[in-house]
């Protein structure tokens, strides 16, 4: 559905997007992580030609985003961050405008609205003033707007930013189940990584105008520790140098990290018995002992930590 | 004023008509009516009308008043009584197309100064970016609402002073006289519309609505108030000595007349007056000869817009070059979220 080919952005002597290669398959709910500023949003600009890439090229739908843009916007909803509505407008009458400046009939565009805002809970607040409209439900209401015009994929940007924590699982749900339904491509951009690592089915890792690494949660994370594929915590109320070393001298154990009541073993075979022997014999409370499958956020700092140390080094 | 605003609602945004419900309008129409429901329903715009409507009424109203003392036996312009309902004052007030110039500024730059700016701090502007519309329909529309919304007020004030002066008067208007309000009303719209242009391209260049509108303001204000103050002190120290060659005070007259003529103010009265006193033969200065041998009688509507076209063309050429350069900023600029 999506296909981005050595896209580059550069402002200046600043390059937002470099050298992007991506491909988003039919159906698929990808999520596009990175902090601030690593050059999603531009990206997503780009996707939906609002501004033009420096070189490279993005389709979307088989059209060429940068030269036929309106055709793209046809097909593509893009939910902007921190959407905006037009205050003294009702929710209702923002869709109906929406629908219209997509060339529906009123008949039509009013049929769809009220079908869509009973979809994402807001039948209720149909007639309210839009103004009056809480943060998430104007993210809802964000929803059907994007939805009326009937999109093959829709692009949301930072959707969960600002909602509270159950508003953000209804809310990453009520996508999930659209794209199910209605066969929606969905991309989304965050830089909360365990809210949409529930719901994406890839995700890429954007770190400084790169796509450092494409795939799903596993296969991310086996790509990254390869070499440390387990991770054990350990609860332990010592932070000798001696349990340390001894720790580390366990066959299978690449790095021990004691943090404050917490250390982080990392090894390339589940060393847990050993681990756990080690610390009772060493005279040592052991709290617990728990093998962690690595998460997102794990995922992430490693990136961010290596992307960091790797900049800190060039400077 | 709850009321009469529900009211307006439903008059300029309709649920479902009859026409559109069949069919589907075109994205740029649809814009350009749902801008102008927002001006109409705005408090902004009502208390503009009401503001203008009793000023403007009120010069009418001095302008009756001194009707019977101002048509002489002997005057050139007697035979266009009825326009003399646009120019006429007592000293009190000032006329309606003083007003007009005074007030038609503060009306363009009032719809105009948030134009684009609410929306992008709105957070209205890249979702409207995202619907596959061209992207100069935003700033089209915005225009053709606001000038619609400024063209049936000028008229509706303009025909309004009319039908009233026709009832407190009793004198019907000519077809000239009738041709000529109408074209000082196309002056007005065109005046109001570079303020309006204006205050638009502000818009687009700050990213606060109160700072493009302390811009627009300032610009007015050097216009009306400190441009002439320049100028005066520019003609006075070019000014030729009193014994120097005729021909080089023409020049000088022309000078400091074209100086002045860089303000849009000056090109609107000068209109205006040529258009709405047909005596008006020539806005510089003429000379004996010229003037010997002419009859004092008015002149045809053509020939007061011969002598108005530079002017007319001037205030139309303002208005294009600020709409040209908001257009050209408003494209090339990259619409994010707020």
């Amino acid at each position: 559905m999506i296909e981005i080919s050595a896209l580059t952005k550069r402002y200046g002597n600043y390059t937002a997007v470099d050298n992007l290669n991506l491909s988003i398959a039919r159906g698929e709910i990808f999520g596009l992580l990175g902090p601030n500023g690593a050059g999603k949003s531009t990206t997503i600009l780009m996707m939906l030609g609002l501004t033009e890439p420096t070189s490279g090229s993005v389709t979307v739908c088989g059209i060429d985003a940068t030269r036929n843009p309106i055709e793209v916007k046809r097909k593509v909803g893009y939910l902007p961050e921190d959407v905006g509505f037009y205050e003294d407008l009702t929710g209702l009458e923002n869709l109906l405008y929406t629908a219209q400046l997509n060339g529906m009939t009123m008949k039509a565009a009013e049929d769809r609205a009220r079908h869509l805002l009973a979809r994402v809970g807001l039948a209720g607040e149909a007639d309210k003033k839009a103004g009056k409209y809480s943060r998430g439900m104007r993210q809802r209401l964000g929803l059907a707007d994007v939805l009326i015009k009937s999109p093959e994929v829709i692009i949301l940007d930072e959707p969960t930013l600002g909602i509270d924590p159950q508003g953000v699982r209804e809310f990453l749900t009520l996508i999930a189940k659209l794209s199910h339904d209605e066969g929606l491509t969905v991309l989304l951009s965050s830089h909360h990584l365990h809210q949409i690592q529930e719901v994406c089915d890839r995700v890429g890792l954007f770190v400084k105008g790169k796509l450092l690494a494409v795939g799903t949660i596993g296969q991310l994370s086996q790509e990254l520790f390869s070499n440390e594929p387990f991770l054990i915590e350990a609860g332990i109320d010592n932070s000798s140098e001696v349990l340390k070393e001894k720790l580390a001298g366990i066959p299978g154990v690449l790095s021990v990290v004691p943090e404050l009541g917490v250390w982080r073993i990392g090894c390339s075979r589940n060393a847990a018995p050993d681990i756990a022997r080690t610390v009772v014999e060493s005279g040592a409370t052991l709290n617990f002992l728990k093998q962690n499958q690595y998460g997102l956020d794990d995922i992430y700092y490693h990136y961010f930590e290596k992307n960091g140390t790797a900049l800190s080094a060039a400077s | 004023m709850e009321l009469p605003l529900a009211l307006l609602r439903k008059l300029s945004f309709p649920r479902v008509s009859k026409r559109s419900a069949s069919m589907a309008a075109d994205p740029f129409r649809v814009m350009v009516r749902k801008e102008i429901a927002d001006h109409v329903r705005s408090w902004r715009f009502i208390i503009l009308v009401i503001l203008i409507a009793m000023t403007c009424l009120g010069s009418l109203y001095t302008a009756v008043g001194q009707m019977a003392k101002a048509t002489k036996a002997d005057d050139p312009e007697g035979a266009f009584f009825f326009l003399k309902l646009f120019t006429l004052t007592d000293g009190s007030l000032p006329s309606f197309t003083v007003f007009i110039s005074f007030l038609g500024p503060l009306l363009g730059i009032s719809l105009g100064f948030d134009a684009i700016n609410s929306e992008q701090n709105r957070g209205t502007l890249s979702r409207l970016m995202a619907q596959p519309i061209p992207r100069d329909y935003v700033i089209n529309a915005k225009f053709t609402a606001a000038l619609i919304v400024i063209a049936v007020m000028l008229f509706a004030l303009g025909f309004l002073v009319m039908g009233l002066g026709l009832i407190r008067v009793g004198v019907l208007p000519t077809a000239e006289e009738f041709m000529r309000v109408i074209c000082f009303l196309l002056v007005s719209v065109c005046y109001v519309a570079f303020w309006l242009n204006l205050s638009i391209f502000f818009s687009i260049r700050f990213r606060q609505p109160a700072t493009s509108a302390l811009a627009s303001m300032a610009a007015w204000l050097f216009f009306t108030v400190f441009y002439q103050l320049i100028v005066n002190v520019i003609a006075r120290v070019a000014a030729p000595s009193a014994t120097s060659n005729p021909l080089q005070i023409l020049k000088y007259e022309a000078f400091v007349a074209n100086l002045l003529r860089l303000v849009p103010s000056q090109l609107f009265s000068e209109a205006t007056t040529t258009l709405l006193m047909p005596s008006v033969r020539s806005l510089g200065p003429l000379s004996i000869e010229q003037v010997y041998g002419s009859i004092p009688a008015p002149l045809p509507l053509d020939q007061s817009l011969l002598i108005v076209w530079p002017q007319l063309t001037g205030l139309i050429a303002a208005t294009v070059v600020c709409f040209a350069l908001s257009y050209a900023s408003f494209m090339r600029r990259e619409v994010r979220s707020r």
